[in-house]
């Protein structure tokens, strides 16, 4: 009976750790600068590239920044950016939304994700990173 | 990054806490899948999550992804030589990383073609922040940034094709775009080979 439990209890510290990630509250946006050179073959914070421009990226619908030809998979994905979609979303593009042109298997690390997505917010709030004409849009 | 930064067999505590700091603050802590594989937990290291393209169309579209960033290294790459700012030996060099550039968008248009793709046209006109590139450093750091950004695009391609022969041929290209980011952090005076895992 004992032994039969040991695989279970194997998976516990994961699973707290899972829980703690998810609880906590806000990412470390310093960290998540260098998780961000992840995305520069695609993506610039203030313009389009390959990828969309992501200043203003949360409270934006998907797929509406104006001046980008998204995939029809974005375009109507009808959803808005938010800690909870950007989250789903990083961690595997082309199974949360298929037919994505984001041909990219994903940030797997939940924290990484996290300090990804602080990043981001706190690069919107910041008119150096993301001067008002671009960021604006998003309200 | 000094040079006592890239100390690497020393193993006192300190050391070991200050290479940590370093890896984090670069972003290059190991991932969950290479923690997954050192410890032997193959099921997650395998990823369950994630989704493998499910035909040659979607590799075709991963591939015209891949091929944009290619055409827009290469257009980097000219506005870098074109910027008068490269000293003669750096020049040299920008103009042999674009032509790599160039042979990889030359192979990924020709792998299109040969899927029965469509190759996407080339935009107009491409946004860089001209503004910001002053010097030489600043144009090796925008390309550096470029090269880096260009490892991850692959290594987060490799694992979606459908077709395996095309995850081949992308980490092929991933290794001269990372050794292309090595010698621009080398030229920028970094730590040339800032970590051990990338992704
Ligand atoms: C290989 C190139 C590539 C890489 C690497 C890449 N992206 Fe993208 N990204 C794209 C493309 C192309 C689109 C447009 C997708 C579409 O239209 O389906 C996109 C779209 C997005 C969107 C939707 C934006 C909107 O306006 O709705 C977000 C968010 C995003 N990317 C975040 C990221 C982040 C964060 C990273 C780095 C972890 C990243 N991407 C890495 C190419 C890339």
């Amino acid at each position: 009976m004992i032994r039969r439990r040991r695989p279970h209890l194997r998976w516990l510290p994961v699973l707290l750790c899972a829980g703690v990630a998810s609880a906590a509250p806000a990412g470390d946006p310093i960290r998540g600068a260098s998780i961000y050179q992840r995305c520069l073959a695609c993506h610039a914070l203030s313009y389009h590239r390959v990828g969309p421009k992501h200043c203003g990226l949360l409270g934006r619908r998907a797929g509406r920044a104006p001046g980008y030809e998204y995939s029809a998979a974005m375009r109507d994905a009808g959803f808005t950016w938010s800690q909870q979609t950007l989250d789903a979303f990083l961690a595997a593009p082309t199974q949360y939304l298929p037919g994505t042109s984001m041909g990219y298997a994903g940030v797997r690390d939940a924290r990484d994700r996290r300090d990804l997505i602080a990043f981001i917010a706190g690069a919107s709030r910041d008119t150096a990173r993301c001067p008002p004409a671009q960021g604006s849009e998003a309200q | 990054m000094t040079a006592e930064q890239t100390h690497r067999y020393r193993s006192d505590a300190s050391a070991t806490s200050r290479r940590r700091f370093i890896f984090n603050s670069l972003g290059m802590t190991l991932s969950a899948t290479a923690v997954a594989l050192l410890s032997g937990r193959t099921e997650l290291a395998r990823g369950a999550g994630t989704h493998t393209a499910q035909s040659p169309a979607e590799d075709v579209q991963i591939l015209n992804t891949a091929l944009a960033a290619e055409r827009e290294a290469v257009a980097a790459y000219q506005l870098g030589a074109e910027s008068t700012l490269l000293t003669p030996p750096v020049l040299k060099v920008a103009i042999q990383f674009q032509g790599h550039h160039r042979e990889h968008a030359d192979a990924l248009a020709a792998t299109i073609a040969k899927l029965g793709g469509e190759v996407a046209t080339p935009p107009a006109s491409y946004a860089f922040p001209v503004e910001t590139l002053h010097n030489q450093a600043d144009v090796l750091n925008f390309a550096a940034g470029l090269e880096r950004g260009a490892v991850s695009a692959y290594a987060g391609a490799i694992p979606l094709f459908a077709n395996r022969d095309l995850s081949n041929a992308a980490a092929s290209i991933l290794a001269d775009e990372a050794m292309h980011w090595a010698i621009l952090r080398q030229a920028l005076g970094l730590d040339p080979v800032p970590g051990a895992f990338f992704s």
